[in-house]
């Protein structure tokens, strides 16, 4: 099963972060869910808010939780789609810290974002799409930093700003 | 099945869970149905004997329309946040999802009809002589009838833009029969009558609910497909 | 033979069959027996009956059309039951337009509750929802499937709300009956004829209607390819 990470949340405002994760705890058929759910939170770092109301929450928040929803059921493969649309900088710190800790878990992650230096800072892989063709792929070790990224990925997306 | 009715109940849960916190949906309703009997009472004298005959219509127009108001959000709440597409991506049966919604509304609606219904009787200063019990199965028969096929048509409408608007046009002309059906018995229920009087209506309310249970069971998941 | 060229003697065979059923209908057919002011007005019977009948038919091939749309996915089928939907609430419209005309001149009511026009009254306020619905959906394939669901509803739903009115009716007479006239046997000749005339023209302008359908496709198709040479 996989596990996806949108930058809709897929969460439902009136219920408390806790209840979002039982009811998708449910849909999956987690064993012993209670303590999965306390586990996740505590491990996107909601401990303190996991009774509030999620419409309460920031951006954020929101997205943290939306990780937790996502690994909830123990995915193998985690598909992000611009997770980090309309985070402020510490959000994105956040973020980072909490995906860097998916990537230890052994987890295989794919991200899609237009973002290149969070690309390369994050990622062991790069592959670059243009209309619906795979332009390049390699190791981002490959690749000597982020002015080299921007060119090659200006150059394989045909000199399109 | 077992992950089916899991589901089902899960989905239930949700609903109620989320509706119950905040009650707006259900407060809007109550007042609404409040409102449009209030305004009946104006536009006919609530005196006049005559009162009787049209009763049980001002009744059902009052529950269809609040009715509408609850179908209208109950898939408002699976697009904000785009929960929908959390919900398609769990290994959930698509017509799981339509089970739940028709329950969780059907729950909502005939409660605000359970509270309103006593409001109207004293309003017009009708007293019920008959049976409650099968006053009961006339409104949840037609109400659940409505449900099923409005909880279908929401989806529906949901997914297109000037979806409020959309959805009484393309549900009202399903739902005829139980209007029809269901003022017809509750009428007979007024006049005293009993089984043997509402038994042909029930059949056809009976029709009604089956056929569009199992329609929309089936056809579903060719609204949900992304 | 070509489809055009099958198109033309479709077209030229209703031609030929309206006007055998205009001569039939205004001169062939005797006036009624026993009507005395303005019998003429009998003779919306024929217009009447013969466009009420489509008015079924064209939605039972928008239904036939979304089943088949929802198990190929073929749009030819999703314009199929566009085309007849469109073409069904004229029909319809036209039932709407001489009941009343009708029943007016015969009966003195504009509006008799008659089962059967009555369902009409609703199949039209389910052909308004059906073509609304394709309004409102943004892309084509969300419009065609929307469409199709629909359309099954709608159709499934028709004869459960004749037997409601029916019953309905039946506890609410009113004290004239609509429809029941009896026929001459040159008066059920002209109907038959009539019936004919119109169920051919239906499926002339089911046909022109397809072609159009066709011809739009073909325009999108050579704007798309010019545009992606920009």
């Amino acid at each position: 099963m996989i596990g996806v990470i949108s930058h809709h949340s897929y969460l439902y405002g009136n219920l408390t972060a806790r209840e979002n994760l039982l009811f998708y705890g449910r849909l999956y058929q987690i064993p012993n869910l209670e303590e999965r759910v306390d586990e996740v939170i505590a491990e996107v770092g909601l401990n303190l808010f996991f009774n509030d109301p999620v419409r309460v929450f920031s951006r954020g928040m929101q997205q943290r939780l939306a990780i937790a929803r996502a690994i909830l059921h123990n995915p193998r493969i985690l598909f992000l789609d611009e997770p980090h649309t309309g985070l402020d900088q510490q959000a994105i710190g956040l973020l980072n810290s909490v995906l860097k800790g998916l990537k230890d878990q052994r987890r295989t992650v794919v991200m899609i974002t237009h973002d290149l230096d969070v690309g390369l800072t994050m990622s062991d892989e790069i592959l670059i799409l243009s209309k619906g063709l795979v332009r390049y792929y390699g190791p981002s070790s490959e690749i000597g930093g982020l002015a080299e990224l921007r060119e090659l990925y200006l150059e394989k997306v045909g000199g399109r700003k | 099945m077992n992950q089916f009715l899991a589901s089902v109940k899960a989905i239930v849960w949700k609903d109620l869970k989320a509706e119950f916190r905040t009650k707006e949906m259900l407060s809007s309703m109550l007042i609404f149905a409040f409102l449009v009997i209030v305004t009946f009472s104006f536009a006919f004298n609530p005196t006049l004997e005559s009162i009787k005959q049209i009763l049980p219509g001002i009744i059902w127009v009052a529950f269809l329309f609040s009715g509408i108001l609850g179908l209208n959000r109950s898939f408002l709440s699976e697009h904000n946040n785009e929960s929908i597409q959390g919900l398609m991506l769990a290994p959930v049966d698509r017509s799981a999802i339509y089970f739940g919604k028709v329950v969780s509304n059907f729950c909502l609606t005939t409660l605000i009809e359970a509270v309103s219904l006593p409001i109207f009787l004293i309003l017009f200063d009708f007293n019920y002589s008959a049976s409650w019990f099968w006053l009961t199965v006339v409104v949840v028969s037609g109400t659940f009838g409505f449900v099923a096929v409005g909880t279908f048509l929401a989806a529906l409408a949901s997914n297109t833009r000037s979806s409020e608007v959309l959805l009484p046009i393309i549900l009202f002309p399903i739902i005829i029969p139980v209007v029809i059906g269901s003022v017809e018995m509750t009428k007979l229920l007024f006049a005293g009558g009993g089984l043997a009087e509402i038994a042909t209506w029930l059949r056809v309310i009976a029709v009604f609910d089956v056929v569009f249970l199992v329609i929309p069971f089936l056809l579903f998941e060719y609204l949900l497909e992304a | 033979m070509s489809v055009n060229g099958a198109r033309n003697v479709l077209g030229g065979a209703t031609f030929v069959a309206l006007l055998v059923a205009l001569y039939m209908v205004f001169i062939f057919a005797p006036l009624p027996a026993n009507v005395s002011d303005f019998p003429e007005v009998q003779k919306i019977l024929y217009f009447h009956v013969s466009v009420a009948w489509i008015e079924f038919l064209a939605f039972f091939v928008v239904f036939v059309g979304s089943i088949a749309y929802l198990k190929t996915r073929s749009r030819r089928w999703d314009v199929l039951a566009a085309a007849s939907a469109e073409i069904g609430i004229v029909y319809c419209s036209l039932v709407l337009l001489t009941g009343p005309v009708w029943a007016k001149a015969a009966w003195n009511v504009w509006w008799t509750w008659d089962p059967r026009l009555t369902t009409t009254l609703i199949l039209w306020f389910i052909y308004v929802a059906y073509l609304l619905i394709r309004n409102s959906a943004e892309e084509d394939e969300k419009r065609a499937r929307f469409a199709a669901v629909f359309g099954i509803i709608g159709f499934v739903d028709v004869p459960i709300v004749f037997m409601a009115i029916r019953w309905w009716r039946t506890i609410h007479p009113l004290i004239f009956e609509g429809g029941n006239v009896g026929l001459s046997p040159k008066m059920t000749a002209t109907l038959l004829v009539s019936i004919a005339a119109f169920t051919l023209l239906y499926f002339y302008f089911l046909v022109i209607r397809l072609n159009i359908a066709k011809l739009r496709l073909e325009v999108t198709q050579v704007k798309e390819e010019l545009r992606a040479e920009l």
